[in-house]
């Protein structure tokens, strides 16, 4: 039980990554991750089914995740829609791309196949226990990402794509034009989501249009309850590090509800409402805390 | 340097809200020049500055930088070469990230790549150079600009730009939002920048005084015009009053807010 929580916290962080970098580093509330999260999976099991390297077949649904990214950025930048619209109007138009991708069907198997997962559990049995091969595995490569998303924001263009989400028109000023900010981030944001759809329909075994129905709030779920696990900072560090914790920690409540929600009469439907009432409930807790906060300040200052 | 010919500015064009807010503006702006630029509210002081800075491109006229004609090059082009201070503060600055970080997105101008600049020796150069300020910041390089007052903010925000040494400074009002006391310190370091590198520089206020008092250039704008444009020894002679009577003489009405000008 607990190895799947994790397993599957981890893989979901990936995406929790990239919906922290668009909601909270570029301030940009981008929806199009409903729509890439599935094509990511869809472009994973089209490779595997094709015999492709499952290595490459990852790369791809990281570059189409990428201009998934780019796509709304441009309808964004260049036409003047609202972020949230464009976001809609990609991700509907991914539905349509995804079934096309998956061959016109919305539901395709690998279970059978040769995968990454399998290609690595093969290679890594006898090393160690079987149960835990892939919590190892994606504890490296859910690190590794987020390490690597880490080092990116350290660079002078992360810098000043943080600087952006905090005020655009310092950027500006700066002689930078803010719309290519903007589609260099929802890129990135998107191609991880993509990665994350991948390695997800390997270890469900399949892929389905379905897959990305509402993930945007899981990954929103998850972001917010990974910065109620920090009181205030502003390392990168800190930040993604506490996205992961938040995915997992969201995928542990996820999955008492699935297999513990009988008790209370409630069925696997009734996930979507849960999901709902805990981002409700934790922005009330999170106004409390700073009402409190500021209450304490007031104190100490008399 | 920059020159603006035969520009008009008419906001809503067409409607009932039609408003002409800058009318056959010429201005040419010599290197070296620091022209202080005074108006009543809804003078066309700001809107000037937006065309300048290219936050908006004018309906008739054109506009050119040492030959070139930029009329319609895009503000984040220009900021590569004009520097521009909000009269609010926090415009300036990242809020939310250190003093430090702030420092290096606004050290070079122009698109960043994937570079990892802030290192000790930057840190270093970052410091010797916060000294000047005289507010102890030097100390302070890894906390969050939310900690730090208005003051600080525009005085960095003031230091960072000159640090890129842009050929064009644009002050709207930048001690506007300040306190008294505040107010001063960012006015006179200016002053001592601009001095010191030489910069071409234009600057609204409200203050007559401090129109009078400092740069080589004044305008006097009115209703969308230029109605007074006086520079060397004709503008080190003038006074607050000659300044009122000046605008009685050129419009036959009074200055909207003299009683609180002269106040001062």
């Amino acid at each position: 039980m607990i190895e799947s929580i994790l397993v599957e916290g981890l893989i979901y962080g990936i995406m929790v990554l990239g919906v922290f970098i668009t909601f909270r580093v570029l301030d940009f509330p981008d929806l199009t991750v409903d729509g890439s999260f599935p094509l990511g999976a869809a472009l994973m099991v089209q490779g595997i089914l094709l015999g492709m390297n499952g290595w490459l077949a990852l790369l791809i649904a990281f570059i189409g995740g990428v201009l998934a990214g780019v796509v709304t950025a441009l309808i964004h930048n260049h036409l003047k829609v609202p972020n949230l619209l464009a976001g809609i109007l990609t991700m509907t138009m991914l539905y349509s791309i995804n079934i096309r991708i998956l061959g016109n069907r919305a539901n395709v198997p690998v279970i059978d196949q040769k995968t990454l997962l399998s290609d690595v559990s093969s290679r890594l049995s006898g090393l160690i226990p079987d149960e835990y091969i892939l919590l190892v595995f994606f504890v490296v490569v859910a690190l590794g990402i987020k390490l690597l998303v880490d080092l990116f924001f350290h660079t002078d263009l992360g810098m000043t794509i943080s600087a952006m989400g905090n005020n655009e028109q310092m950027v500006v000023s700066q002689g930078i034009n803010p719309k290519t900010l903007k589609t260099i981030g929802l890129a990135l944001s998107n191609g991880l989501v993509a990665v994350s759809g991948a390695f997800a329909a390997q270890y469900l075994g399949f892929a389905d249009v379905g897959l990305g129905q509402g993930i945007i709030i899981s990954g929103l779920a998850s972001v917010m309850i990974g910065e109620f696990l920090v009181r205030k900072s502003n390392h990168i560090g800190v930040l993604t590090l506490c996205a992961l914790a938040g995915s997992i920690l969201f995928h542990a409540v996820m999955y008492v509800g699935r297999y513990y929600g009988y008790v209370i009469q409630m069925t696997p439907n009734d996930l979507n409402l849960i999901k709902g009432l805990l981002i409700i409930i934790l922005l009330v807790l999170t106004q409390s805390r700073k009402l409190n906060m500021a209450a304490i300040k007031a104190m100490v200052q008399k | 340097m920059i020159a603006i010919k035969n520009v008009s500015v008419i906001f809503n064009q067409g409607t009932v809200n039609e408003n002409q807010a800058l009318r056959d503006i010429n201005l040419n702006i010599k290197e070296g020049d620091f022209i202080t630029i005074i108006g009543s509210n809804g003078a066309g002081k700001s809107t000037l500055f937006n065309l300048i800075a290219g936050t908006i491109t004018p309906a008739v006229g054109s506009i050119h930088a040492s030959g070139r004609t930029i009329t319609r090059e895009p503000e984040y082009k220009r900021a590569q070469y004009i520097g521009r201070i909000f009269q609010n503060p926090l415009l300036g600055t990242a809020s939310n990230m250190s003093l430090e970080d702030n420092m290096m997105i606004t050290y070079r101008k122009g698109f960043k790549w994937l570079k990892r600049s802030l290192n000790s020796k930057m840190r270093e150069y970052f410091r010797s150079e916060l000294v000047q300020l005289k507010m102890g910041l030097e100390q302070r390089m890894k906390e969050n600009l939310v900690m730090f007052s208005g003051g600080q903010r525009q005085a960095l925000t003031l230091l960072m730009m000159v640090l890129s040494k842009p050929s064009l400074i644009l002050l709207d009002e930048h001690t506007a939002a300040l306190d008294p006391k505040n107010a001063e310190i960012v006015l006179e370091l200016t002053d001592k920048f601009i001095r010191e590198f030489k910069l071409t520089s234009m600057m609204i206020t409200h203050n007559m005084s401090h129109a009078i008092e400092y740069g080589n250039r004044l305008l006097m704008m009115d209703q969308g015009e230029i109605i007074f444009d006086v520079s060397g020894d004709a503008k080190k002679e003038l006074t607050v009053e000659k300044l009122i009577d000046k605008f009685h003489e050129l419009r036959h009405r009074g200055f909207e807010n003299d009683r609180a000008l002269l106040s001062d």
